[in-house]
């Protein structure tokens, strides 16, 4: 999905179209209709300048409602950092992004501990296991209130959290001040993740890493058994 | 003609990390006073509509669907006629 100013389009094929060797196409913000797609990525960025509110915009463009139709049918969505703040925006995650606690722009590497591990998104991880993708956000800063926080937490819709290397879960850990340490979540129905880590930057050794493989393989796995 | 104001502020219990630095920044200016800032944003919209209740009802409306952000913030309208409107209220007076 490419809104102007999107900037993660490229990094995000790469990861899936030259690493993973999967078809993929660049869909314009003002298309309506989609058709014959099996995952809907909606990358990182600056969608409209965030003018108003991150991915506040971005939400009117009339691409969006073909995706919220793509999500209804069950197909699967993934939304990456400023992705994730377009959901949340267009109500198809709940919550809300802040501005990161110390104010500032966080580019770095983090840890993320996987706290659900049969979900269509991290089936090729297991329960507890420590994922390294770097974060590059000003406004990651994960809120929601109590009600919905609780909702979330005893749904298992919380995906991934910010720990230290060894998997705890510490204030140390957290880039940004997101309650609970929540680095991602998914809906109920478990078809539309947002999270604000940079999988499509973790995919090759060369890079850094390659941990953030697992979220596309997961999917892929996941349309596959969907399609067999 | 209407002229709308709408001020944008985080809900009280959301942290405002920008209003906790400016804070910070104005205590090291020496205003020792300054117990809280809370930071938002101020937004003026100039609407063709010759009725008042009209014209709030829909900058209501756009608050609720896109100014404002209901998980985090809340807001608050001010609404005067400017133009046409506020010269015909001239010539009636």
């Amino acid at each position: 999905m490419v809104f102007p100013g999107t900037w993660s389009d490229r990094d995000c094929a790469h990861a899936v179209g030259e690493v993973l060797r999967q078809p993929v196409q660049f869909i314009d913000h003002r298309v309506e209709r989609l058709d014959d797609l099996d995952l809907v990525i909606l990358p990182g960025g600056f969608s409209y300048g965030d003018y108003l509110r991150c991915g506040a915009i971005a939400r009117f463009a009339p691409v969006m409602a073909a995706v919220a139709e793509f999500a209804d049918r069950g197909g699967l969505v993934l939304g990456i950092c400023n992705g994730f703040q377009v959901l949340q925006e267009a109500r198809m995650l709940p919550g809300a992004l802040l501005k990161n606690a110390s104010c500032e722009f966080r580019c770095e590497w983090v840890n993320l501990r996987v706290e659900q591990a049969d979900g269509a998104f991290t089936a090729e991880c297991r329960l507890g296991q420590v994922l390294r993708i770097p974060i590059s956000h000003g406004e990651g800063n994960f809120y929601a209130d109590a009600d919905t926080l609780q909702d979330l937490e005893a749904n298992g819709q919380v995906v991934f959290r910010y720990c230290a290397a060894d998997g705890r879960v510490t204030d140390a850990a957290n880039p940004n001040g997101s309650l609970g340490n929540i680095a991602g979540i998914m809906n109920a129905r478990g078809n539309v993740l947002g999270m604000m880590p940079h999988p499509e930057r973790a995919c090759e050794a060369l890079l850094g890493g390659s941990d953030g493989l697992k979220i596309f393989e997961s999917a892929i796995r996941a349309l596959q058994r969907v399609a067999a | 003609m209407f002229r709308a104001e709408v001020f944008v502020t985080l809900k009280p219990v959301v942290n405002d990390p920008a209003g906790l630095t400016i804070r910070h920044g104005l205590q090291s200016l020496g205003f020792d006073s300054v117990e809280e800032v809370r930071s938002g944003k101020y937004l003026v919209l100039t609407l063709d509509e010759a009725d008042e209740a009209r014209a709030r009802a829909q900058v209501e409306d756009m608050a609720g669907q896109l100014l404002a952000n209901a998980v985090i913030e809340d807001y608050r309208i001010q609404i005067e006629p400017v133009g046409e409107t506020a010269l015909r209220g001239e010539r009636r007076a």
